[in-house]
């Protein structure tokens, strides 16, 4: 999913590959992502189509099916990782991941600590964001999703920048080999204020802390905990509106509309016989509204920055 | 110099210290005043009334807290804040919050309101010459709150939380806090939106984390943007690459400021990795290198470079009303222009080789942060020069430009996913028992328009 190498990146002249993972864009709201594989063939409600038809085809190609219908097959970025990815877990989504990677302040280079590992939407993501040189360790009370995330970080060739562990954050705190090395810890915990006295304790000095919870009583807790040892707690919510577009011809009626009661205007476009006139017949506009349903709540992200003794 | 410190210099970013010549944001009584600032020994910031060196700053790890004080001999200083946490539990203020309300019965117990509470501003005995008095005697900041608290005909009759604000706002005019922040991309945009919003063109926090992230900004890659907030997004871009990849800084016409991008503590590698072309350049063929003489080149060159001395200086942005005009120029005059443009030297003119390459495996994804450039103009220009599948991110503050633009790309079968989204942040006040959304919050932090790149010819 990521360079390791500048030479590795998708370019104009990086063609699909067996074995490639590739993300298949029917609609943006219905992707799936396939590992090529030479044999193999990918049944959906288009049709049948053939792995074989993709090997040495650019990324971002259209593909057709048997039946003609099409696809898109797409190189892999985490944003569209977070799209596909089998949910083991509830996972955070786009405007929670990048609001979470910019307020921790992570960069290239940087160690940062993670648990719960879930399903590894936002791992994917501090991955990419410190790498090459920096690493994310990532720890989940639950051996089997552990193992699930693991061979998905390796599916998405990931593995060197993220080492998963099966621990009990909340119950025994993170390994003392961390201690004082971490840049930022993120906790994704039902009860995070049983952690945080351990994060503090792996946190450099300045390093910055995060714990998202989805209800309020978790994020007073967790504000009562951190005065001790932290500073700058502040505790946002993001949320995104998303827009549709639409080209509308809207007519206006000038004249002896006596005839008009009240049709649709979109399904006059061609009317032209006298009983209204279109004040500007030629042009059409486009138009934006709000999607009319959104995602209302993921959770609150608290945020927070270990005090600075000198 | 050994190994770590090598790795250390390279990723100057990470550095937990602060230097000489070092870029810091200095956070003044909990963000009521932000001062960008470097920090050499020779520099002196204006607190009120009160000039102090900046000297003590140096070597200090970020996070610490100064305190103006003044001494009888040697004038204002900043020394590193010693929290009094056990005076009693009402005197530990952090955050602008008020910590200590959370004891037991207290909230409950509270039996004070301001029904006696008269404003005739008869309640506080002490004069300002008293004050005055006190300062020449050599008192503290904390010396000067308690006297004034003691004098206080009223202090009693408040409740613990009017009590709690009312030593906040003595102490920060008595014994101001300044705290020194890393200047990265959160910090930076955060301190302009707060203060000089039009600079980066309304380019709130969380807009400009997603459109890092939209735009798949990661290390190896080569980033096109196009950036008229003011370098912003071209050193936000450059922070999340770390030094590999490059970030390419494309204009039509004139080459725009990027004097924000200085502001950052990057290390010469990672500025040796923004480059600038203009976008004429970026689309001309690849076999007409004449199209471009070499003299007019340098010109454009130099001139752009005189910008950048122009405005090299640290500004300093904040309510100038509440700080009087003649702060601003104060940094002015302590940072030598040339000497700070010396330390950076991002944004050199990309060289026709690396050009060429890009012309040949496209760029990695494209970020376009222009208020005042008409959208579609600029990408049907450029996405054509992104590689196949390449995801691009597209900010503007109006509506309707992007969903035109949108309706281009669909229309013209360009891209897909494409996605128009407005990011909503709120921000709360997490007391015990006392818990909402604040008050004031920034309604409006821009549009995105987002989506991936398809092949043309297939």
């Amino acid at each position: 999913m990521l360079a390791s190498h500048p030479e590795k990146r998708i370019s104009f002249n990086r063609l699909i590959r067996n074995g490639d993972l590739v993300i298949v864009y029917e609609r943006h709201d219905n992707m799936k992502a396939v590992t090529v594989s030479e044999g193999s063939v990918l049944q959906n409600r288009f049709g049948v189509f053939k792995h074989s038809d993709w090997i040495g085809k650019p990324f971002g190609s259209k593909v057709f099916s048997s039946k003609g219908g099409f696809v898109y097959l797409l190189a892999p970025t985490p944003e569209l990782w977070t799209l596909v990815l089998s949910h083991r877990t509830q996972i955070l989504y786009i405007a929670d991941i990048s609001f979470v990677i910019m307020y921790l302040e992570i960069v290239p280079g940087c160690l940062v600590l993670e648990s719960g590992t879930g399903s590894g939407s936002l791992t994917t993501s501090l991955a990419r964001a410190v790498a090459p040189t920096g690493h994310v360790y990532t720890f989940d009370f639950h051996e089997q999703r552990s193992a699930s995330a693991r061979d998905d970080f390796e599916r998405t060739g990931l593995s060197n920048l993220i080492s998963c562990g099966v621990r009990d954050i909340q119950g025994v705190g993170f390994p003392d080999e961390f201690t004082g090395l971490a840049d930022s810890v993120f906790l994704d915990l039902p009860q995070p204020w049983l952690a945080i006295p351990s994060a503090a304790k792996m946190l450099k000095q300045d390093g910055t802390l995060c714990s998202f919870s989805p209800c309020i009583e978790q994020v007073q807790r967790s504000c009562d905990v951190l005065q001790s040892r932290f500073t700058d707690i502040r505790t946002f919510e993001v949320l995104l509106r998303t827009y549709e577009i639409r080209e509308g011809q809207m007519e206006s009626f000038r004249g002896d509309d006596n005839g008009s009661n009240g049709s649709i205007p979109c399904k006059r476009r061609q009317c032209s016989d006298g009983n209204y006139v279109l004040s500007n017949p030629t042009s059409s506009s486009v138009m934006v509204r709000p999607c009319g349903e959104a995602r209302g709540h993921t959770g609150y992200l608290t945020f927070a920055r270990l005090k600075c003794f000198t | 110099m050994s190994s770590s410190e090598n790795n250390n210099n390279k990723l100057r970013s990470l550095r937990m210290t602060t230097w000489e010549g070092c870029s810091v944001l200095l956070d003044i009584n909990d963000g009521d005043r932000l001062v960008f600032a470097r920090l050499y020994p020779a520099a002196k910031l204006k607190i009120g009334n009160k000039n102090c060196s900046l000297q003590p700053l140096i070597g200090c790890p970020f996070g610490t807290v100064f305190q103006l004080d003044t001494s009888s001999d040697n004038g204002p200083f900043l020394s590193p804040f010693q929290p009094q946490g056990n005076v009693n539990n009402t005197e530990v203020i952090k955050d602008g919050q008020f910590q200590a309300e959370s004891k037991d019965g207290q909230l409950n117990g509270e039996s004070k309101d301001n029904r006696s509470l008269i404003d005739n501003n008869t309640s506080q005995s002490l004069t300002g010459e008293d004050i005055e008095d006190m300062r020449r005697q050599g008192a503290k900041g904390n010396e000067i709150i308690e006297a004034l608290i003691a004098n206080s005909a009223t202090f009693d009759k408040k409740t613990s939380f009017s009590q709690e604000k009312y030593r906040l706002k003595k102490q920060k005019k008595y014994a101001p806090k300044v705290l020194i922040r890393r200047p990265v991309a959160r910090s930076i945009c955060e301190a302009y939106f707060k203060k000089y919003p039009l600079k980066i063109g309304f380019l709130r926090v969380d807009t400009l984390s997603l459109l890092l992230s939209m735009a798949n900004v990661s290390s190896n890659s080569d980033i096109l943007v196009v950036d008229m907030v003011g370098g912003l997004l071209t050193g936000a871009v450059a922070e999340r690459l770390g030094g590999t990849g490059f970030v390419c800084n494309s204009y039509p016409g004139q080459a725009p400021s990027m004097d924000i991008v200085r502001i950052f503590n990057l290390s010469d590698e990672i500025c040796k990795r923004i480059v600038r072309s203009s976008i004429s350049d970026l689309l001309s063929q690849k076999e007409s290198p004449q199209q471009n003489p070499k003299h007019d080149v340098g010109s454009v060159e130099s001139q752009s470079n005189d910008q950048m001395c122009a405005s090299v200086s640290m500004e300093e942005i904040s309510h100038s009303s509440e700080n009087g005009t003649s702060d601003l120029g104060a940094e002015n005059n302590t940072f030598p222009a040339l000497r700070a443009c010396k330390a950076i030297k991002a944004g050199e003119k990309a060289s026709q080789e690396i050009i060429d390459s890009w012309k040949e495996n496209g760029f990695s994804s494209l970020i376009i942060a222009a208020p005042d450039s008409d959208t579609w103009t600029l990408v049907k220009d450029l996405l054509p020069l992104l590689s196949n599948s390449a995801p691009f991110a597209i900010y503007h503050q109006y509506l309707q430009p992007l969903a035109t633009c949108m309706h281009n790309l669909q229309l013209e079968k360009m891209a897909i996913g494409l996605q128009i989204t407005e990011p909503w942040l709120r921000e709360y006040q997490v007391l015990p028992s006392r818990t909402h959304p604040f008050m004031q919050m920034s309604a409006f932090g821009g549009y995105i328009l987002s989506g991936t790149k398809i092949c043309s010819n297939c």
